[in-house]
């Protein structure tokens, strides 16, 4: 994908002034709102036509009686379509039910997780990408050299890397043979009235290995991103004019190249956010990191349900208004997007 | 006599239409495939990945040929054979080259089954895929329109979901079991699939010939099956191989997790699970080794595709 | 004749070395440019007049290189110049105009940002000084509203706007030479007049020498004061337009001209060249043009050497009108 995107961006050259920005922006909001309905009708689906909602919803432990009572309660007797919309409704109102496990409202259960995870994710990017780079700008300038090819190297076993076996390296290593870092759980602190891991030296303690562990593989995939663009940003016409032109190289570097890869570096990382968000189900059953991933992971395991449509479908909404904004900072950042956007839109 | 040649008149380009001036890299080509298969041996890299990723598919093929003890047989374990370091050797004489597990069974003999497992659920899954993704592929350009539009839009959708997001979803409606996980990996999977036979086809589309054989209503399937496929197939096969690295990679992450394979056939994610417990109290072994199979495995897979779509696509190579 | 060239070019040789085999792009390639003169360079596609200008700039990318001759810029050497001296040059000294004005200006930076930097590089000013005389530079090669168009980013520029840009661009720094390499081959043919015109005035107002890079022999005749002829990575002939065009002494020149349609000779078929240019990675010895020229004979597998008359200079053991005359 990210390619393809350096693909699209280099070829384009659209010399048209597009539409309103308003009118792309709703364009694309109203795109955003679509993907979400569809999920919340795939997730009503997965739960209520395939799977028993009998069986999801109840607690297995009642007895008929009570069962019969709670099925016209919930109004599963009733259409599919009513029921999709009571569905709906509820979730509109932020009403996913109560988790059999905590008999707290589902949703109050997640947002009381999420900034764990966000706080996790969020430092993983920022350890990806100080790390990727700088890397990745040096594959791509000296792609044939020895340390250039050693990169792509490692990049390939970065991505080889299963994430959860490489925590529990970090752990053997750091926690347990150096015992330089603690091996799971989180410690907070307070900065300007919000509780975070970054409040304090413990809590940046814990933080470390879990988001180095989640780091790794978009460590490899940017670096991979930014290669690719250099290499490709190196033939283009109007890096040799700006050598011709007598600039100097690090000039041509950081301000011709970088600024031109930059752009989809941007888009991939702000994506690759979601993701990250997701894949840090792993990390967190590793590390014990009391986030959404750990209680998603648990809820699975205890049939919780309520929980888990919950998650599913903040997660999906998060991913989705994620990508949204990264839309919409690629529309400011490249000044040809916009007549690209709705041309393809 | 002057020759006018006033500047601003009709100019007739002397040049013979081309790329520019004079650029190298123009080779002549024998046979492509061929061609490929020189061009992938270059890579000492990808060839070492290759032989390795051999070695390793025979080992999983041939397991019980191969391994010292079958570690589902119940009556080749002995439970004070338990936790074993490597080069420890059993009540019996036997030696745990790798160490043993929680219940005594021999490491080696578990990995190489469980590299069976999975490679075996990871090639049924891309396989079962890449038939889906081809499927609608074709489908897509062969109806063309309203029904492209449509499933082009879905594997968009599917694509911008993150793999394991999806996974998480279908095992957490559709419940465990070896069948489960693999149609969660084939949802993961197909639409990669899908979307790059559908970028061949395209490009196959516009060429005149295939105008010309759509124009006139004619073996519009044959061109499909004769032509679009055929084109398709080089790059269909990068991305099967990088896509089998992720399926087993994926497999591995749901089966630690616990919600993969079952206990009873124990895949590489679920081995490094089951020693993440004993890791604590310092006995790697269990968790460390199944793990660099697992890097080992996924890794080789990685670098021959790396290498094939270097080879199929010069422009990535410069 | 008098004045002491700008640029000497003398036996540059430069070659590619690539997978299949040395490509070599140049062979010898040896003219010399004065003041304020505007030397014309046509040739086929790959017949090296970009590698030349690229040469000359130090611009070759690898696998390409050097590999042997001289270029002299006021008695300056500039071959085997270390990269960062050729720095200082290259846009001060020698400036270089691109083919296609789509691909070269950076997408994502303003004009000014793009202009400016050229002066940035090679002088100490402020911004402010920069993008001032940029904003001059963009009046003298007639953009409207320069001070507005300085903040535009080249996607809202027309493709003849774009090469006006990089016009003004190259004289920003009074160069003694500026490179065009196909500056109009991409541009509508009235927008490609205008350029040229505003080009050929500014060289000849500034004295700056210029080379001009071209497929397209009624443009350099119209615009050049000298031409040179190229073949497969040699010159075949040079000397003044009016010369070489009246009178062209070498085959290839001679078919180039008959291949311009012209109103004196409407109704008759244009005369063209036969086959193509040689591969130029297995160059055979002998003169390169030999497989296509009507009057070869077997002298010509030797290699032909140069002819020097008065001003201009020809490499043919045949040349067309000392034949013809010799005829008559």
């Amino acid at each position: 994908m990210a390619r393809d995107l350096l693909k699209d961006f280099h070829q384009t050259a659209i010399s048209a002034e597009g539409p309103p920005m308003t009118e792309v922006i709703l364009r694309r909001f109203l795109q955003a709102i679509l993907v979400v309905f569809a999920m919340s009708l795939f997730v009503f689906v997965g739960i209520y036509g395939i799977g028993n909602p009998v069986d999801l919803l109840v607690p297995e432990d009642m007895g008929p009686a009570a069962r019969a009572e709670i099925i016209s309660h919930l109004g599963l007797d009733r259409p599919l379509y009513i029921q999709y919309l009571t569905f709906l409704g509820n979730v509109l109102q932020g009403d996913f039910g109560n988790s059999f496990v905590y008999n707290t409202p589902a949703l109050q259960l997640i947002m009381s997780r999420l900034p764990a995870t966000l706080e996790l994710a969020v430092a993983a990017m920022i350890i990806s990408t100080i790390f990727a780079v700088p890397l990745g700008l040096w594959a791509g300038l000296r792609p044939k050299s020895i340390s250039g090819r050693s990169i792509m190297v490692g990049s390939i076993l970065g991505f080889s890397l299963p994430t959860f076996w490489v925590g529990l390296i970090l752990i053997l290593v750091f926690s347990i043979w150096l015992g330089w870092l603690p091996s799971s759980g989180r410690a907070t602190g307070t900065v300007f009235g919000i509780e975070t891991s970054f409040g304090s030296w413990q809590g940046i303690q814990h933080l470390l290995l879990p988001a180095f562990n989640l780091a790794l593989f978009k460590l490899a995939l940017i670096i991979r991103l930014v290669r690719a663009g250099v290499i490709e940003a190196m033939q283009m016409d109007y890096v040799r004019y700006a050598f011709a032109k007598g600039v100097s190289d690090r000039r041509v570097m950081l301000v011709h190249v970088l600024k031109n890869i930059m752009i989809p570096v941007v888009t991939v990382i702000g994506l690759e956010l979601g993701t990250v968000i997701a894949f840090a189900v792993v990390t967190e059953t590793i590390f014990a990191w009391p986030g959404t991933g750990k209680l998603i992971i648990d809820s699975i395991y205890q049939l919780d349900r309520p929980v888990i449509v919950a998650y599913l479908m903040i997660i999906v909404a998060l991913f989705v208004f994620i990508n949204f904004t990264v839309d919409m900072i690629y529309l400011i950042l490249d000044p040809r997007a916009r007549a690209r956007m709705v041309g393809t839109a | 006599m002057r020759v006018t040649l006033p500047f601003k008149a009709a100019a007739a380009p002397i040049a013979i239409e081309g790329e520019g001036e004079a650029r190298p890299e123009r080779v002549p080509r024998s046979s492509p495939w061929r061609l490929m298969l020189r061009e992938f041996y270059e890579s000492p890299v990808a060839v070492g990945a290759l032989a390795v990723l051999v070695v390793l598919i025979l080992a999983a093929v041939f397991a019980p040929w191969l391994t010292p003890q079958n570690p589902y047989d119940l009556r080749s374990i002995d439970l004070l054979d338990a936790l074993l370091p490597p080069g420890e050797t059993s009540m019996d004489g036997m030696v745990f080259h790798l160490g043993t597990d929680g219940q005594g069974r021999d490491m080696l003999s578990a990995m190489v089954y469980g590299l069976r497992v999975s490679i075996g659920v990871g090639v049924i899954s891309c396989l079962i895929a890449l038939v889906v993704g081809i499927s609608v592929g074709l489908a897509a350009a062969f109806f063309g329109g309203w029904v492209e539009t449509l499933l082009m839009r879905l594997v968009d959708l599917q694509l911008s979901m993150p793999s394991i997001l999806v996974a998480l979803m279908l095992v957490a409606i559709l419940g465990q079991g070896v069948d489960k996980v693999v149609l969660a990996l084939v949802i993961v999977q197909w639409a990669y699939f899908a979307r790059t036979l559908r970028g061949s086809a395209m490009v196959e589309r516009n060429k005149e010939y295939v105008e010309a054989a759509i124009g006139l209503d004619v073996g519009r399937l044959r061109v499909m099956f004769t032509h679009m496929l055929p084109n398709a197939l080089p790059p269909l096969i990068v991305v099967a191989s990088v896509q089998l690295a992720s399926a087993i990679a994926l497999e591995a992450t749901l089966s630690f997790l616990g919600l993969g394979v079952p206990v009873t056939e124990p895949s590489l994610g679920m081995l490094i699970a089951n020693g993440f417990q004993y890791l604590l109290s310092g006995r790697y072994w269990i968790s460390v080794y199944p793990g660099l199979l697992l890097l080992v495995l996924i890794a080789s897979l990685n670098l021959v595709g790396d290498q094939l779509r270097d080879v199929i696509n010069p422009r990535n190579r410069r | 004749m008098t004045a002491e060239p700008v640029l000497t070019v003398d036996n540059l040789q430069t070659h590619f070395f690539t997978r299949a085999g040395v490509l070599k792009a140049l062979n010898g390639v040896s003219f010399s440019v004065e003041a304020g003169r505007i030397l014309g360079m046509v040739g086929e596609s790959g017949s090296g007049k970009s590698v030349t200008g690229f040469s000359i700039l130090g611009l070759i990318d690898p696998p390409g290189r050097i590999v042997g001759g001289s270029v002299r810029l006021k008695g300056q050497e500039l071959v085997g110049l270390p990269w960062a001296e050729l720095r200082r040059i290259r846009g001060a000294k020698i400036a270089m105009i691109f083919q296609d004005p789509m691909m070269t200006l950076n997408p994502v930076l303003t004009i000014g940002t793009q202009m400016a930097e050229a002066i940035q590089s090679h002088e100490p000013v402020s911004r402010e000084t920069a993008l001032a005389r940029a904003r001059d530079a963009l009046g003298l090669v007639g953009i409207p509203s320069p001070e507005e168009r300085l903040a535009a980013y080249p996607h809202q520029f027309s493709g003849g706007m774009r090469q006006r840009v990089a016009i003004a661009t190259a004289f920003l720094n009074h160069p003694d030479l500026i490179i065009a390499d196909e500056p109009t081959t991409a541009l509508d043919v009235t927008i490609q007049g205008q350029i040229l015109y505003e080009t050929q005035r500014l060289c000849r107002e500034r004295g700056t020498a210029m080379i001009w890079i071209s497929h397209d022999l009624s443009v350099v005749a119209g615009l050049a004061d000298e031409i040179c002829v190229m073949y497969a990575g040699c010159i075949v002939e040079r000397g003044s337009v009016d010369a070489v065009i009246d009178d062209p002494r070498h085959p290839y020149t001679r078919g180039l001209i008959a291949s311009v349609p012209s109103r004196n000779r409407r109704h008759q078929r244009l005369a063209q060249i036969p086959g193509m240019i040689p591969s130029l990675l297995e160059l055979p010895p002998g003169c390169p043009f030999r497989n296509r020229c009507e009057l070869a004979d077997g002298a010509c597998a030797e290699p032909p050497f140069e002819t020097r008359e008065g001003g201009r200079a020809w490499r043919c053991i045949h040349p067309v009108s000392l034949r013809a005359r010799a005829i008559a």
